[in-house]
């Protein structure tokens, strides 16, 4: 299962270009993007709308703009050259994404309970029988309590948290070799956020799987996970070991650790960000791609 | 203790909320009592499915009530509220994606409060909103898809503030937001608190974000209500119990060691 | 007109009615680059034309009111230049005929669609929306009627009423509004547990409000684009009930009783049965293709 006699990377990235036209002129949501990850923890951290979800849905096949790379390897599998037929094999299977909005990505009029067996059987290709154990197993992982009122429950009955969880539990039925998981705790208190983690901890150590994990949780993040994207307005605008996160030169990066409210005083205004247009122009030098 | 009853806002006296029948019944919420005086704010956390949104939709009259009692200023809640008590009680919900409804513009959100309840200056009132949560103006005809997430969660925030209600129940209002644009709002419902003189429920599973904002907090688990706690100046409290300390010690990052001795209070 | 559509498309419009405007004309952008979708806008909108303007448009009336000689003359003419389509048998010109049938093609589904769709889509929206003994009701009446079969139905009625074109509109309006309301409650089902209902429903609004002005115009896309599909097949059960004597009565020019009256000579007199029955596959053609073009774009999940 684990890829050790190549050490070709689990996946890279090469120029990875995300593009909604539209009547207003076309948005760039995803600018040159690249970085190449083995079987590890990366976190892609960035405020809301820098194209964090799009490159992972990118990743999958999914996304609904205009995508362009120089490459997307996954396992020696080039996923530009994929027919759709041979995408939906991969994808569920060896690649997951838990997406963000889980109750959006569930159907309101249909139970739980059938929703997991028919991913788990399209997955997997198994029995009833097997599927339905396989989903009572992993909503015990998930640590949902009652897994068999969970499981007869429609949608709006779980809380919001209950919901990530199931979402998680379906992306897990199969055991992927890469699993993106898009802020898929932002709901769960902390205790069971970081059991969840450490599900996914163990799937990485024990199955090999690589793990992208975005989120905008920067303390979490950098004691999780092993390394980490910064992106902004689009662009990778730094990449750090997540042990170095304080070390962080970006003034984007360091923008966003002072606005944690852990880090204010009681009755003192949180700090804001200033975005500064700049900070699109520092991304190119850094990497030398300025023209 | 009956004379701090008296002053409170909202008080809630052994409410417990079932759903289901049978052995697939779930105490939702059990037995929970807490009282709130006004301009406090009041934190509420625990556990992923402990009650906590259910408890603010019985406030807001959205879930039924099976045993105790909920009262605003002193007075029993009937269980079909009155047009005066949506004036006096409003509510943000968690996702700022489901909450506001994606065929009307920011205009039209605002607005319809105020033709509910007969409001005459609709003009005036929707600038005057839109320049307390500091949303600009030019976004007023722009339909939700339009907004990112943190201007979207200002115009469920301007709609409940609109008709100038003195108790907001937030349900983890910054949840699904980045940590710069919770910033912002966070700020924002400070300044309100202060500038409107509110009374805020504050749902959310973040526990530097209520030390933060709240006076007071209470920890949920499993429908029941845990512990109470005061916070004191320095954004600081002391929990006693052992679910409490857990939680304190959950917040301070991922430690595998640590997660090894999470043990299930039951 | 450059600066209208900047006016039109500007991302921070000034007013109410700027924003309404621009939705709209995005939504026809969207319309009007689906050629399919603008061949069935075209041939309604000249189905349209064509009723409105009928007697300028035909060129000889409904009936020739020919008789002895010149009947026996002028009937049974092949298409020619005098007559486009040829003639019938009471030497009526059929060209002449199938124009001013336009008029009855168009009065039954104006009647339909005013009277179907809507009912159905108040039935399925109450029902969705309030639950429990209310929805168990009205679903149970909306099963009833969609046991039936539809063609069954409309027969057994337009027999019990009487021959004529009323009694199979009324046919056709009674069965087909269950399957709006199935389609109606569906859409509501997935919307009433939303937050942005329940945020309504803190605001005060009452059942009313919530229903005519949340749920509906959401259901509504959906719904249009139904029945613009469901058109064709309305135009046809019309035709056909014609056709089975059940519908419109001679000499009334109703499409399918027009196709029914030229079965007798169909290897003889071609022209007969061939012109309607071309009128026919356009007009629902033209339904179909226009539904299409809707769904693309309406469908709430294209944005917009
Ligand atoms: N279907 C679409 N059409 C047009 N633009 C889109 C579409 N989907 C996303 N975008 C744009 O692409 C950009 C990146 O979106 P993306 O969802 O990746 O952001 P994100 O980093 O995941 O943000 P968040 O933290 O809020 O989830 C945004 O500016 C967004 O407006
Ligand atoms: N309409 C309903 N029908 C059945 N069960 C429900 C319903 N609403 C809530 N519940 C149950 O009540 C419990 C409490 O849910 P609630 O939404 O209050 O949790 P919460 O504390 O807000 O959790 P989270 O932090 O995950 O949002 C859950 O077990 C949930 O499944
Ligand atoms: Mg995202
Ligand atoms: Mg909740």
């Amino acid at each position: 299962m684990v890829n050790q006699a190549t050490k070709a990377p689990l996946l890279a990235v090469n120029n990875l270009n995300i593009r909604f036209p539209s009547v207003h002129g076309a948005v760039h949501a995803v600018r040159d993007v690249s970085f190449t990850m083995g079987r590890e923890k990366v976190a892609i951290v960035g405020e809301s709308g820098s194209g964090k979800s799009q490159t992972g849905r990118a990743i999958l096949g999914l996304s609904p703009g205009q995508v362009s790379a120089d490459s997307l390897i996954f396992d020696g599998i080039d996923l530009q050259r994929l027919s759709s037929k041979a995408y939906r094999e991969i994808r569920g299977k060896r690649i997951s994404m838990v997406m963000q909005d889980p109750k959006y990505s569930l159907n309101p009029v249909m139970s739980i309970g059938k929703q997991m067996i028919e991913a788990c059987q399209i997955q997997m290709k198994v029995s009833k029988k097997q599927a339905l154990a396989r989903c009572m197993q992993m909503l015990e992982a998930v640590r949902i309590r009652q897994p068999q009122r969970v499981f007869k429950a429609y949608p709006h009955e779980v809380s919001g948290g209950m919901g990530q969880r199931i979402m998680i539990a379906m992306m897990l039925l199969s055991s992927p070799d890469l699993l993106i998981a898009d802020e898929p705790t932002s709901a769960l208190d902390v205790t069971v956020q970081l059991q969840i983690l450490a599900i996914m901890d163990d799937l990485v150590q024990d199955t090999g799987m690589g793990l992208i994990l975005i989120s905008h949780d920067l303390p979490l993040v950098a004691s999780f996970c092993d390394r980490i994207l910064v992106m902004y307005a689009g662009r990778i605008v730094e990449e750090l070991d997540a042990s170095k996160l304080d070390q962080a030169q970006h003034p984007y990066t360091r923008g966003l650790l002072s606005c944690l409210p852990s880090h204010a005083t009681k009755g003192q205004p949180l700090a804001t960000l200033e975005r500064q247009d700049s900070w699109l122009d520092e991304a190119l030098e850094n990497r030398g791609l300025r023209v | 203790m009956t004379d701090h009853q008296e002053q409170a806002v909202i008080a809630v006296k052994d409410l417990a909320i079932y759903f289901g029948r049978g052995e697939h019944q779930v105490k939702a919420v059990d037995q929970v009592s807490f009282a709130i005086p006004p301009r406090q704010s009041f934190g509420l956390v625990g556990e992923s499915g402990s009650g906590k949104s259910t408890i603010l939709r019985a406030l807001a009259g959205l879930d039924h009530v099976d045993q105790g009692q909920l009262l605003l200023d002193g007075e029993p809640l009937q269980i079909k509220r009155t047009k005066a008590f949506y004036k006096k009680v409003q509510m943000v919900f968690q996702d700022p994606y489901a909450s506001l409804h994606p065929r009307h513009t920011v205009d039209k959100i605002l607005a319809e409060p105020l033709a509910i309840h007969g409001f005459k200056d609709i003009e005036q009132r929707i600038i005057k909103v839109m320049d307390q949560v500091a949303l600009p103006h030019k976004f007023r005809f722009r339909y939700p898809h339009q907004l990112s997430g943190g201007q979207r969660q200002r115009v469920a925030i301007a709609r409940a503030l609109i008709l100038e209600p003195e108790i907001l129940l937030l349900d983890e209002p910054t949840s699904a937001l980045d940590v710069s644009i919770q910033a912002e709002v966070l700020n924002l419902l400070n300044r309100l608190r202060a500038e409107l003189s509110l009374t805020y429920v504050l749902v959310s599973h973040d526990l530097a974000v209520v030390s933060y904002m709240c006076e007071r907090v209470a920890v949920m688990q499993q429908g029941k209500l845990v512990e109470l706690l005061q916070v004191d100046q320095d954004g600081k409290t002391y929990p006693k119990q052992a679910y409490t300390k857990q939680l304190n010690l959950a917040s301070q990052g991922y430690d595998r060691a640590r997660i090894e001795q999470f043990i299930d209070h039951d | 007109m450059t600066e209208f559509k900047a006016w039109l498309l500007a991302e921070n419009p000034d007013s109410r009615a700027q924003a309404t405007l621009g939705r709209s004309y995005l939504a026809w952008l969207r319309f009007y680059r689906n050629p399919l979708a603008m061949i069935g806008l075209v041939i309604v909108v000249a189905l349209i034309l064509m009723a409105l303007f009928a007697p300028y448009i035909a060129p000889y009336g409904m009936t020739s009111g020919l008789t002895g000689n010149e009947l026996a003359l002028q009937r049974f003419q092949p298409p020619s230049a005098a007559h486009w389509f040829g003639t019938d048998g009471q030497a009526n010109d059929v060209f002449s005929r199938i124009v001013i049938g336009s008029r009855i093609t168009l009065l039954i589904v104006a009647i339909v669609i005013f009277t179907a769709p809507i009912l159905g889509f108040v039935i399925g929206t109450v029902s969705g929306y309030f639950g429990g003994w209310v929805d168990g009701v009205l679903m149970r009446l909306t099963d009833i009627f969609l046991a039936f079969p539809k063609l069954v139905l409309a027969l057994a009625l337009a027999a019990a009423m009487g021959r004529g074109l009323e009694s199979a509109i009324f046919a056709i309006a009674v069965t087909s509004w269950p399957a709006y309301a199935r389609l109606a409650r569906a859409e509501t089902l997935t919307i009433r547990n939303t937050d942005y209902l329940a945020a309504a429903k803190l605001q005060g609004a009452s059942h009313w409000r919530l229903i005519t002005g949340h749920i509906m115009p959401l259901c509504l896309s959906s719904l249009i684009v139904r029945v613009t599909l469901d058109m064709a097949g309305i135009i046809l059960t019309a035709a056909g009930l014609g056709f089975l004597g059940l519908g419109a009565q001679p000499p009334i020019p109703e499409w399918g009783a027009m196709i029914a009256e030229g079965r007798d000579y169909i290897l003889s007199y071609w022209w007969l049965a061939t012109f309607p029955g071309l009128a026919i596959f356009t007009v629902a053609l033209g339904f179909n293709l226009l539904g299409d073009g809707l769904r693309d774009v309406l469908d709430p999940k294209s944005g917009a």
